[in-house]
């Protein structure tokens, strides 16, 4: 019996990664060690496919303001910066062997704060990252009923027209705005918690706990099924997008280049931020995930495939989106244009059918000049129709993916089957985004002793959803979405662009580059060639700092920070500046996580310090 | 008398007609009529008038409704239209003197649209328009149908429409499906949970029984290549020195 036991601790001493842990993400705190419990986690899918699927499908759904032409900068973006650090991690955590905080230790006990650093942003993450899958389920559960809630208006008290908020903004706004959100005019007023949106929330995270529960073996096969529905689903909605009236429009937007905002610097940061959010560069996930590797893989080929899937896959998804973009603007364009004719023709009593698109611009001279009188009167409601500023209309953030498409949706025949069918792959995609998170922040916490000998690995899960959940109900507050959009905009990105400027740095200036070159092909057999090693030791580096700078002078140059609230009286979003307490609460976002590094290396410093005068005395 | 005014208005409104099928403008036409039904021209003219007082808009949009199968308007549909404008009067405020003809219409133009006005020919002056408004939102549906439109194409401009409210359900549809789900996410973790909680103690329960059993062969085979087998049971495993990276603070580059 003992000679069995021991038989099979060696047996797991040299187990193969092909038996290894699917672990949708960091792990920083591992390292890796001889002992069974290390190793044998449970299964693993060879291709690492594991977190881009749901990352890379957010940003097209999400970050729309770049509008047509987004593809250069992304492209540029994804080829100077995302692939090089993408290999840059992997070989990191191939050569290290070791989860986040162990790499970086290893290459200089003052880096240590870079993995404490990821921890930080991932816990501010999940914090948010679920109210968005309360949301999902929230449109979800009133997809069942027909007509669907936010396709027409609701009347008003004495039931003659619709209601006023929603005249002015359209009903789909409306919906999310009133309905779903209860928005406040402004961050100042709080309001109350909604109860509905509490609910929901409490629900997703119940749904993120039940998959995490049993630890990352659950997770693994939960992240099978999160990652392959969202492509059955997508392949669909590309059939019925492409069939669209007007997707034409889209396609042709998104795929035509615009120099102005080629020459804009925001479009670059965004596509630049955007390959790091969905390549997941910085959370620490990607080393950890590499260290299970073997030291002979090949992680130059594992980078390009990797990015490359990913790009295609965010390629994809953008053809979707800007389809049934394109329906929906040709849809608003054609409505505009009717609505003009309507009152032309009843201004001046025209014969009902006579004013069609084709001659309205020429009837509208003609009425012009032979009622001047008339036509003045009626001209500041005579709106210029226009396909292109439809297109334009950019909206931002998660509005996009519940404004924009629940009114091409509402649209369409059989809508609440659509409905079903995309609130199903937004949820699928923002739990399995989840899941990568909270295991991010649940593997440092069941692999520390002092806290796992003391809770079972259940409990520790469903600590950390409670307390999340708690102050994720912050969130579904009236003015709950502007602190959303905080976080959102300011806890992630300056801390992802430092971790990764960090990174670069230390891999090619204090690690040294020659040593790293060396490492890799004794790893595995070919060298790195001049492109990677430039991109790494300079290009990115720069690219980094620029943007950095940028982000800098922007907010110098704009004196304060700013944010769209919706006005009910007017039906449309207005910008309004911080209040100090807001800034404060930024600032502490940007901070506690950057901070992590600087201040770590301080400690480290210190310590060191104080060892060596110990030693000295003795 | 009477009869003649009625023979007036006719030929009033077949003329009147004949000038809207031909134009606009078309002063000659009016100079053209009889003198002798000048009179009572006139009096119609003054009740109904675009803007005269009791006096409405009508505005309809057969070919945006109907498309291919719009229908012309001429005068049997006005006949129709005063006869529902008749029915409704007579309803809901109970006179029952009102005719069709005391629904006069007025300036029809190519739109299609029109003024109408109601006349009480028992009092001789035009039903308040307060009255004719209820009337009409009363029997609005009826009217639509009438002419197979709806609200947005068969306009009566200053009466709006009371628009029906949609129906909802007693218990809003979204609960009901939330408390499935939510029904089904508690049963899951509570089953996991148990589940877990029960592993563990079976667990716990073998590894005792092993531990038994070890007790009794405890002086067998415990060393293997020279480390103690019980250190290998540790959580972390041991680190093979040979591989850890050392204490290399900062390298050279």
């Amino acid at each position: 019996m003992l000679i069995r036991k021991i038989k099979l601790q060696i047996k797991n001493i040299s187990v193969t990664p092909s038996n290894q842990l699917a672990r949708a993400s960091a792990n920083p705190f591992l390292v890796r060690s001889a002992g069974p419990q290390g190793l044998c986690r449970g299964h693993f899918p060879r291709k690492p496919c594991w977190s881009c699927p749901c990352r890379s499908w957010f940003w097209p759904l999400y970050h729309f303001s770049a509008g047509g032409g987004f593809l250069i900068p992304y492209i540029i973006m994804l080829v100077v910066e995302g692939m090089p650090l993408l290999y840059l991690e992997l070989a990191v955590g191939q050569r290290m062997r070791q989860g986040s905080i162990g790499a970086w230790n290893t290459i200089s006990p003052y880096l240590r704060g870079v993995g404490i650093a990821s921890v930080v942003v991932s816990f501010f993450l999940s914090m948010y990252y679920n109210v968005i899958n309360a949301w999902a389920f929230w449109y979800l559960f009133h997809s069942f009923q027909d007509p669907l809630p936010w396709s027409s208006c609701p009347l008003n008290s004495n039931l003659t027209s619709y209601d006023e908020e929603c005249e002015k903004a359209s009903s789909t706004q409306y919906f999310w705005y009133r309905k779903t959100l209860n928005i406040s005019p402004s961050i100042e007023e709080n309001g109350g918690i909604q109860w509905e949106q509490a609910l929901c929330l409490i629900l997703a995270w119940l749904v993120v706990y039940l998959c995490i529960l049993r630890g990352t073996e659950s997770t693994g096969k939960v992240v099978y099924v999160t990652a392959s529905l969202p492509y059955c689903v997508l392949i669909i909605y590309l059939v019925r997008g492409l069939t669209l009236h007007g997707a034409i429009n889209g396609l042709a937007y998104m795929f035509t280049p615009k120099i102005e905002q080629l020459a804009n610097p925001q479009t670059w940061i965004n596509a630049a931020t955007q390959i790091f959010f969905s390549l997941g560069l910085g959370f620490g996930s990607l080393i950890a995930f590499a260290s299970y590797n073997e030291p002979s893989n090949n992680c130059q080929k594992h980078a390009i495939i990797v990015s490359l899937i990913n790009s295609s896959t965010s390629i994809f998804a953008s053809i979707v989106t800007f389809s049934i973009y394109g329906f929906k603007a040709t849809f608003n364009y054609e409505n505009c244009i009717n609505k003009v004719i309507l009152l032309l023709t009843n201004t001046f009593d025209l014969e009902d059918g006579f004013l069609t698109p084709g001659n309205l611009e020429e009837t509208k001279d003609y009425l012009a000049s032979a009622y001047p009188t008339e036509y003045s009167k009626i001209f500041p409601d005579i709106k210029n129709c226009s396909l292109e500023s439809e297109l334009d209309t950019a909206v931002q953030g998660t509005g996009l993916s519940f404004i924009v498409y629940t009114e091409a949706i509402k649209n369409m025949e059989v809508s609440q089957l659509w409905s079903v069918l995309y609130f199903v792959m937004l949820l699928m995609l923002g739990i399995g985004s989840m899941l990568g998170n909270t295991a991010a922040i649940l593997t440092p916490l069941t692999d520390s002793n002092t806290i796992s000998s003391r809770l079972p690995k259940e409990a520790i899960s469903g600590l950390v959803c409670l307390i999340s959940c708690a102050i994720g109900l912050v969130f579904t507050m009236e003015a709950g979405n502007y602190w959303f959009d905080i976080f959102n905009d300011y806890a992630a990105t300056l801390s992802l662009l430092l971790i990764v400027l960090v990174e670069t740095i230390a891999i090619c200036y204090v690690y040294g580059l020659k040593r790293f070159e060396n490492d890799l092909q004794v790893m595995t057999g070919c060298k790195p060639n001049w492109y990677w090693k430039i991109i790494w030791a300079f290009v990115s580096p720069l690219l980094i700092i620029g943007l950095f700078i940028f982000y800098l002078t922007d907010y110098i140059l704009k004196g304060t920070l700013q944010y769209q609230a919706w006005d009910a009286t007017q039906g449309q979003l207005v910008t309004r500046d911080y209040p100090n307490y807001a800034l404060a609460v930024i600032g502490l976002l940007v901070a506690s996580s950057t901070m992590c590094i600087p201040l770590v290396a301080l400690g480290t410093f210190i310590m060191n310090r104080w060892k060596k005068g110990k030693t000295v005395s003795v | 008398m009477s009869s003649l005014r009625t023979k007036g208005k006719e030929m009033r409104d077949i003329y009147l007609n004949e000038i809207i099928l031909k134009g606009f403008y078309s002063d000659r036409m009016l100079v053209a009529l009889l003198p002798a039904l000048s009179l009572v021209t006139v009096i119609h003219a003054q009740l109904c008038q675009p803007g005269a007082k009791d006096a409405f808009k009508v505005r309809l949009s057969l070919k945006t409704a109907l498309g291919d199968k719009a229908y012309t308007w001429n005068e049997n549909e006005e006949y129709l239209f005063k006869a529902m404008v008749a029915f409704s009067i007579r309803t809901f405020s109970s006179r029952e003197k009102i005719e069709i003809s005391n629904v006069l219409l007025c300036n029809v133009t190519k739109r299609v649209s029109f003024w109408f006005v109601v006349t009480d020919p028992s009092e001789n002056q035009t039903v308040p328009a307060g009255e004719v408004q209820g009337a009409i939102r009363m029997n609005r549906n009826r009217i639509n149908n009438a002419f197979i439109l709806n609200d947005q194409t068969l306009e009566f401009l200053e009466i709006p429409a009371t628009l029906g409210p949609p129906t909802e359900p007693s218990t809003p549809i979204w609960v009901i499906i939330f408390s499935v789900v939510f029904c089904l996410v508690i049963v899951g973790i509570v089953l996991l949970i148990v589940s877990g909680i029960r592993q563990r103690r079976r667990k716990s329960k073998a590894s005792t029984e092993m531990t038994d059993v070890e007790d009794k062969c405890e002086t067998m085979v415990t060393i293997e290549n020279g480390i103690p087998c019980d250190t290998l049971d540790s959580k972390e495993g041991r680190t093979n020195r040979a591989f850890a990276a050392g204490d290399e603070k900062l390298t050279p580059l």
